[in-house]
């Protein structure tokens, strides 16, 4: 397989995931908006912090509001973290690699990019928005479901796993970061809001109905925290995000040189205490694991997307 | 309104469907009755059936805007299909075979012995002039001493009903992955057509290419390793790179991924290593291909191409040089070319071409320049053209200017009336001038395509078919009339 290949399809995959990561919060959003009384709503400056593009919006809207948030987010084509620049992406990658892609998978992300393009307006009304994100959601998750139907699970697919699940690992990270900054932790009962809040982090990550399923009904920070990092079967938790990003790279030929960095944060994720972690403790934390998973990204790419010299080839592989 | 064949005027052409007075020619009988019982709100549903496939097959050509940037449009397409006589197209087919035969024959002498030019056919002043030589080529000879593995003709009818041979694209002919993208349209379109009409098949293309391409490997072995060579994403065919690559299974590889090793091998990066690549399909040109052997400017090349290809470690199609027979000029001599090499008659004819660098041709394409079109030698897309009939006093006296100051550069042949085939225009037809593109495999057997691809000039009386000025393009179907 090419390198340059293995490079564009790990990007598709991570731009389809980000595009679904960045329409979900969005939605999940305006559900806890509506959800929160005057005064205590986190309003939507948490948005634009989770997808790190603050000094990008600053720069192009003169005020933080509903309207501009939901535009830098979702449409805004010049905005590098807006779901349509994602699917814009995304399809200009897939457009370098048709060849190793299945011919579907292509259609239906034409069909998804332009249908995002098409209704920008719609996305844009408080009435449309809710169709616009799910059908952005549906049509991501209908081409991770392609992948894994139509596509053999060999390398191509190996580096698109990879991307997919850095990026959700990423996703799950800078959710937790921002909104836990603005959760005290209370031992014991619950503020009102407090509950919803955690409810919603749940749901930005698709996690609620999973989370009920393994942690019990009860919502609170803890449980929360311990279910989103720790957990070793939700597909959106860190760890078993690091868990699958390992097993695709043993697939891979040279692994052996990315390995290390991967065992480093499976370790760090699985021996923490997050119990004991104050806010401050938390938010130091993330950030270390956030500086792990970049460094996994940089071997990635050191090692097989723009290596200078290359060994030569054993002959028993092949693409 | 609907279709109405008896109010279907194509004065002064053949047309491709429709004889005398309205009737459909027998190969195109039961399409053009089908055709009739269409209501209105059908014909629209056709339509829009097949804008969607193509929208959604992604099927696009790139085009430039004045601010540099490449937009991908959608494959302006027309949903009646241009048909031809199963009879016919085998007499077609055994033409090209035969011409693309002499082609190569042409070149491996050119660059070989020169045979040709020794026996006084071949005038030897024409080969320092050409611009599409490559000394750099001389003395090679490829396997199955094959230089052109792909060549696309084009094929027109004039008013009498007779095929000829406008010109041969030797160096990267491409419109073939729009046929086969045509074919598929069709059928989700006309399902029923399908089944009532026996249509020969057209998707044994990339099978062919692939068999062919694996034929020239210079490494013994089941599974050479085969890449397709794309200048890009901007270039104007990148769809079809990817798509040949696609549907062979091989490698879509930009120059940047390939390597020429001090071994003289090629090798691509991949991720498990440097693998060697034996056969190149290249879509680049001669002069993008080695930045050490030709134009060191060039970024799309691998630097050392050449020197692979010379010492035989690697294959390249087309072969390098193989262009030298794209000339208008040495396409005039393609009928003395099959005489010389095969002792046989041309089966499909060339169009008359007067060559101005004979003197007697010259004065009379100088005194009738009012009637014929002048082209020069190696231009393609119509650049620096001259349609005598529709062209000013000005134009042509500044053609007879440069003629006279450069004859070798210019050849000249009668105005063709080229034929017409029904063309959907609102909920009606008309006729719409097309030409044909067929595509030639040459390897240790020559093979061809099953028709062609069908260029339609969709603007009225226009005779440009080419896309990027409002051409169109038509499913070719080749159907047995006789099997009933």
């Amino acid at each position: 397989m090419l390198s340059r290949v293995a490079n564009s399809v790990y990007w598709i995959a991570r731009y389809l995931e980000r595009a679904e990561n960045t329409a979900r919060i969005v939605n999940v959003n305006t559900n806890l908006v509506l959800d929160t009384p005057k005064g205590m709503s986190p309003g939507w400056e948490p948005l634009v912090m989770i997808t790190g593009g603050h000094a990008l919006f600053a720069e192009h809207y003169p005020e933080l509001n509903e309207r501009n948030v939901i535009r830098f987010l979702l449409t805004d084509a010049t905005s590098t973290v807006s779901v349509l620049y994602a699917l814009a992406q995304a399809r200009e990658n897939a457009r370098t690699v048709r060849d190793v892609l299945p011919r579907e998978v292509w259609e239906e992300l034409n069909n998804l990019y332009q249908y995002a393009r098409d209704n920008v307006q719609l996305g844009l009304s408080k009435r449309g928005r809710y169709e616009y994100v799910m059908k952005v959601i549906r049509g991501v998750q209908q081409l991770t479901g392609m992948l894994g139907g139509t596509m053999s699970n060999n390398m191509p697919y190996d580096f698109m796993v990879l991307g997919r699940n850095l990026e959700r690992a990423d996703m799950t990270l800078r959710i937790l970061d921002v909104r836990s900054a603005s959760l005290l932790p209370h031992a014991g009962g619950l503020r009102p809001f407090e509950n919803i809040q955690w409810m919603s982090v749940l749901k930005s990550l698709s996690a609620y109905q999973m989370y009920i399923q393994h942690m019990g009904v009860r919502v609170h920070r803890q449980a929360v925290l311990q279910f989103l990092l720790q957990d070793r079967h939700f597909p959106r938790a860190v760890h078993r995000c690091v868990l699958r990003v390992e097993t695709a790279l043993r697939e891979l030929p040279r692994h052996q040189q990315v390995l290390p960095c991967v065992e480093k944060i499976k370790a760090s994720i699985a021996k923490v205490d997050v119990a004991n972690l104050d806010p401050q403790g938390l938010h130091a934390f993330i950030d270390v694991q956030e500086a792990m998973l970049a460094e996994v990204g940089k071997a990635i790419g050191d090692v097989y997307f723009y290596a200078e010299s290359l060994p030569l080839a054993s002959e028993e592989v092949t693409a | 309104m609907a279709i109405r064949w008896s109010q279907y005027t194509h004065k002064g052409f053949h047309d491709e469907l429709i004889g005398p007075r309205g009737r459909p020619w027998p190969a195109a009988d039961h399409v053009a009755k089908y055709l009739r019982s269409l209501k209105d709100n059908e014909i629209d549903e056709r339509r829009t059936a097949a804008d969607l496939a193509i929208r959604a097959m992604g099927v696009t050509f790139t085009v430039y805007n004045q601010d540099g940037g490449a937009i991908d449009r959608a494959w302006p397409f027309d949903i009646i299909p241009r048909i031809i006589e199963k009879k016919e197209w085998t007499r077609i087919e055994e033409g090209l075979k035969q011409r693309v035969q002499a082609l190569n024959l042409f070149i491996d002498d050119i660059y070989n012995e020169q045979r040709i030019i020794r026996d006084g056919i071949f005038p030897a002043e024409l080969l320092e002039t050409s611009t599409n030589y490559r000394p750099q080529c001389r003395h090679i000879s490829p396997r199955f001493k094959v230089w052109a593995h792909i060549c696309g003709s084009d094929l027109v009818r004039d008013k009498d009903g007779t095929m000829y041979v406008l010109e041969d694209n030797l160096r990267v002919p491409s419109g073939v992955s729009y046929m086969m993208e045509n074919r598929l349209v069709m059928k989700r379109v006309f399902p029923e057509l399908f089944e009532q009409v026996s249509i020969e098949p057209v998707d044994s293309y990339p099978s062919q290419l692939y068999d062919m391409l694996a034929s020239l490997s210079p490494r013994p072995g089941d599974s050479p390793e085969i890449v397709v060579l794309t200048p890009g994403i901007y270039n104007s065919a990148y769809f079809e790179h990817a798509y040949l690559a696609q549907q062979m299974g091989a490698e879509l590889v930009q120059g940047s991924d390939l390597v020429v090793g001090d071994d003289d091998k090629v090798y691509m990066r991949a991720v498990e290593g440097l693998r060697q690549v034996d056969v190149i399909y290249r879509r680049i040109d001669d002069l993008f291909l080695d930045p050490e052997a030709f134009n060191p400017e060039s970024t799309l090349g691998v630097p050392g191409l050449m020197r692979a290809w010379k010492a035989g470690h690697v294959a390249l199609a087309n072969a390098p040089g193989a262009g030298m027979a794209d000339d208008k000029v040495v396409y005039a001599f393609v009928p003395k070319m099959i005489r010389y090499y095969l002792d046989a008659d041309p089966i499909i004819d060339n169009v008359p071409t007067y060559l101005c660098m004979n003197p007697k041709e010259r004065s009379y394409v100088l005194a009738n320049l009012d009637k014929l079109v002048v082209k020069p030698a190696n231009e393609s897309g119509g650049y620096g053209m001259l349609v005598g009939p529709h062209a000013t006093v000005q134009e042509r006296e500044k053609m007879g200017r440069l003629i006279r100051r450069n004859p070798r550069n210019y050849v000249a042949q009668p105005t063709l009336s080229l034929s017409t085939t029904p063309t959907l225009v609102g909920h009606g037809v008309e006729p719409r001038h097309v030409d044909l593109r067929p595509f030639i495999l040459s390897g240790k057997t020559i093979q061809t395509t099953t028709g062609g691809l069908t260029r339609v000039a969709l603007k009225k009386g226009s005779l440009v078919v080419n896309s990027s000025q409002g051409g169109g393009s038509k499913d070719t179907w080749i159907v047995d009339a006789e099997e009933k």
